[in-house]
């Protein structure tokens, strides 16, 4: 059975994406829901995906709430940074943030948060020494870089991936 | 298929807003990929597509279509969703490459290895930490 159903939650997972997005159920389409789903698992084994165990739902509230604040807060941001730069372009730079955060899966949800808040681009992480090296499109002196990924996104993650 | 002149005037109203100012961010993303004028900081231009844009026109889309077809709004959904997971990758690509290159040519950008915490950042950040630990 683990054989041939190595992520049985992904296989059922993609059965009723497949099914909701085609918007019909009949056996047919079923069929094909299913001859899809199922290599799809067995792609995923050839790409051996660490288990993170989750947890805190507390965590999770508060990690969703900044972001979704600060999403619309940078996005708003750099619109308005792209609109001054025709006038004069802005002063970016570099930021290194030292991160405790171990887990592969937490690392990569911050990759995600990190890109979807626009201002900040990822650029490469140091596995060995926990170094993050960020650009940052409109240095601004009231902002601390290190500090608010820490305290705002580096946080609520070490607490959901333990 | 049902007409869109079936949609009531405060959906419709709502739905206008969504896609245009999301049409506005792509387009002011747009705007920064062309002025802007370091590498680097045409990285976070398209970042305005693909977080803000992509999020307020699926938000319009999906309520019109929710108003109008009575389904489900798992398109938008899963497009919001796909878009936010692949993007880190291409953009980290390009971010490693060009830091590679401005490092072999020997540019003002940050060195490679950065053996432990940097003072300034310790000095900073990393002290203030530890009675909590």
């Amino acid at each position: 059975m683990r054989y041939w159903f190595p992520f049985p939650l992904l296989t059922l997972g993609l059965l009723v994406m497949w099914i909701v997005m085609t918007r019909s159920a009949s056996t047919a389409n079923l069929l094909l829901g299913i001859l899809l789903s199922v290599p799809a698992a067995w792609a995923m084994v050839n790409l051996e995906p660490l288990k993170s165990r989750v947890r805190g739902p507390g965590a999770m509230v508060r990690l969703a709430g900044n972001v979704v604040t600060d999403l619309t807060l940078s996005n708003m941001k750099v619109a308005r940074s792209i609109l001054r730069s025709l006038r004069r372009p802005p002063r970016s730079g570099f930021a290194t943030v030292h991160l405790t955060l171990k887990d592969e899966n937490g690392l990569a949800l911050l990759a995600c948060i990190l890109t979807a808040t626009p201002g900040t681009a990822w650029l490469s992480f140091d596995r060995r020494s926990g170094t993050l090296l960020l650009h940052i499109l409109d240095l601004d002196d009231s902002e601390d870089w290190p500090t608010i990924i820490r305290d705002r996104y580096e946080k609520p993650l070490l607490e959901i991936f333990r | 298929m049902t007409g869109i002149a079936d949609l009531p005037v405060w959906a419709a109203i709502i739905v206008c807003l969504l896609v245009l100012a999301g049409s506005l961010f792509s387009l002011i993303g747009a705007i920064g990929m062309v002025r802007l004028p370091e590498f680097y900081q045409r990285l976070h231009a398209p970042g305005l597509a693909t977080s803000g844009a992509v999020i307020l026109v699926c938000l319009g889309s999906g309520l019109c279509f929710a108003l109008l077809e009575g389904r489900w709004i798992v398109h938008e959904v899963l497009i919001i969703i796909f878009t936010v997971l692949t993007t880190p990758i291409t953009l980290m690509l390009l971010g490693k490459a060009s830091l590679y290159r401005d490092r072999t040519e020997g540019n003002d950008v940050p060195a490679k290895t950065v053996p432990g915490p940097s003072i300034a950042d310790a000095a900073a950040n990393r002290l203030p930490e530890l009675p909590t630990e």
